[in-house]
């Protein structure tokens, strides 16, 4: 197995409309917003409902749960990410929304699209934290890969 | 709309190099300009419309009609949607000419990434969820090309092949940055960019530019030069909007259409197709999109020689495209038309010439396949 790197953590840049998803990263905890018009769940956050156009949207706690909708073993980083293969992805929540991270705590050669997944959080060290995925653990601590 | 206004590329022109120092990239604009006017038989005087895209230096066409000295512009516009914006620009040029806004349209692109003068898209809302991560240009589509091989079968072998045409139609272009043909074997033995893609799944990075100028018939009928006619033109953005983005297919599923219907044509009648190539995965989904090649069928119409002129299902990208030929500014829609207007002209190398080539689509993608992108197709045809 290739012993998975450690990969940067840059603070994204805040507005007060996604101010909120960011600090409970920190917290630990994987913010969503949803539509109160619509039930639809929206990504990327923000105030109005891009689907139904409502502009009663609320914050809820997702689960943190999904699965690897796409990847990639990116061999050709730029900037912070310059260096050893890292791997970027889009997961799909089990709300629904796929967006994009990456996968971390696995050798980049065992990652499967499908594959089950679930967040952990890295701090950047200004109070926010980024949303990345692992392979999922059994409740008794094994993982399913 | 086009049909109506008969609106016709009267001149067009490549600039020849792939590496320049000591000029910048107001220059290379200039240069393309007076060479695309120069191929039409016109001059800056003759100019009434202006387009160049919003990685034009300055205050877009206001910096810029200054700096070429275009001083008689009723029309102008500074798009911006990537690679794909001279592509949509020809549509536009061609409906303000129906619309009579002005009669002498010239469009040019130029940049210099391969000598250090490359301009960062501004920030953007969706940035801080996708920049912290490490996404980049190959990346994006990579995740792409790994969805389409999940859904489809679609095998890194028949990307390759994609890369292969192109080597092969390259060598007949002097000026191509890549001129050596290669086997799929050497694509899936060059290094790792962003798996699946490797480095010869990708376009090259060049220096230079081009240009078109669009008229008005009766301003053709007097040059006494081939002047291909825009037939039909869709454009067309896809963005996921809904957080449910899927990676199989892009806008060309919506471009596509309406410019065929415009043009009053379907996919049987074009001879030759000049379609964006960022990376070969870019090629494969756009054939799809299309319709040239059924959903999940792309890999195999690309095979076995699928995309080679002058015989092959669809001859695509006979210049060697922006896989071998060029990829100026890192934008490839304006070498897209180019490469069109020199087979219906009957201009292109005779070994890639596409034989009796009356109808050619024109295929821009801006953006990335793997977020949120633009596609504008284009069909243009011989002069009725």
């Amino acid at each position: 197995m290739v012993e998975p790197r450690t990969l940067p953590a840059p603070a994204p840049t805040l507005t007060p409309e996604t101010e909120p998803f960011w600090t409970a990263a920190a917290e630990g905890r994987l913010l969503l917003k949803r539509c109160l018009a619509c039930a639809a769940v929206i990504w990327y956050p923000r105030s109005h409902c891009p689907l139904c156009g409502s502009r009663e949207t609320e914050w809820f706690t997702g689960s943190g749960h999904g699965t690897v909708y796409s990847f990639t073993v990116n061999h050709k980083g730029e900037g912070a990410y310059r260096g050893a293969p890292y791997v970027l992805a889009y997961v799909e929540l089990v709300e629904g929304p796929r967006v994009l991270t990456n996968i971390v705590d696995v050798d980049p050669a065992a990652v499967t699209v499908g594959m089950a997944v679930q967040a952990v959080f890295a701090p950047t060290g200004e109070g926010t934290a980024l949303v990345r995925f692992a392979p999922r653990r059994e409740p008794g601590g094994h993982r399913t890969d | 709309m086009s049909r109506r206004t008969g609106a016709r590329i009267v001149g067009a022109y490549e600039h020849p190099d792939r590496v320049i120092t000591g000029k910048s990239v107001e220059q290379v604009h200039a240069e393309v300009a007076l060479g695309a006017l120069a191929d039409a038989g016109l001059g800056l005087e003759d100019v009434d419309g202006y387009c160049c895209s919003g990685d034009a230096p300055g205050l877009g066409p206001i910096s810029m009609a200054q700096y070429l000295g275009l001083s008689r512009l009723t029309f102008v516009d500074s798009l911006e949607i990537g690679g794909s914006s001279p592509v949509a620009q020809l549509g536009h040029a061609a409906a303000a000419i129906a619309a009579g806004k002005c009669r002498v349209v010239l469009i040019t692109l130029a940049g210099l990434p391969r000598s250090g003068a490359f301009r960062p898209i501004w920030a953007a809302p969706e940035a801080p969820f996708e920049t912290v991560y490490g996404p980049t240009t190959p990346a994006m589509y990579a995740l792409a090309a790994r969805r389409h091989m999940h859904e489809y079968g679609t095998t890194a072998e028949q990307l390759a092949e994609i890369k292969v045409a192109a080597s092969l139609h390259a060598q007949h272009n002097p000026n191509a940055f890549l001129r050596r043909p290669v086997t799929v074997e050497e694509v899936l033995e060059s290094p790792w960019v962003s798996e699946p893609l490797h480095r010869l799944d990708c376009c090259v990075v060049t220096d230079g530019g081009g240009a078109i100028v669009v008229a008005a018939p009766e301003v053709a009928k007097d040059l006494g030069r081939r002047s291909p006619v825009l037939l039909g033109h869709g454009e067309a953005l896809k963005h996921g909007s809904d957080g449910r983005l899927d990676l199989t297919y892009t806008a060309a599923v919506r471009s596509g259409p309406t410019a065929f219907e415009e043009a009053g044509v379907t996919v049987a009648d074009v001879d030759y197709a000049s379609i964006y190539d960022s990376f070969t995965i870019t090629v494969l989904i756009t054939l799809e999109d299309l319709g040239f090649a059924e959903r999940g069928k792309g890999g195999w119409f690309v095979a076995d020689g699928g995309l080679l002129a002058p015989h092959g299902r669809l001859p695509v990208n006979t210049d060697g495209g922006g896989l071998c030929n060029n990829h100026p500014a890192s934008r490839g829609g304006m070498t897209k038309i180019i490469e069109a207007v020199r087979q219906l002209r009957g201009e292109a190398h005779p070994a890639v010439q596409v034989p009796n080539c009356e109808i050619a689509l024109v295929h821009g993608t801006g953006g990335s396949l793997g977020s949120r992108m633009a596609s504008v197709t284009a069909i243009l045809g011989v002069e009725e």
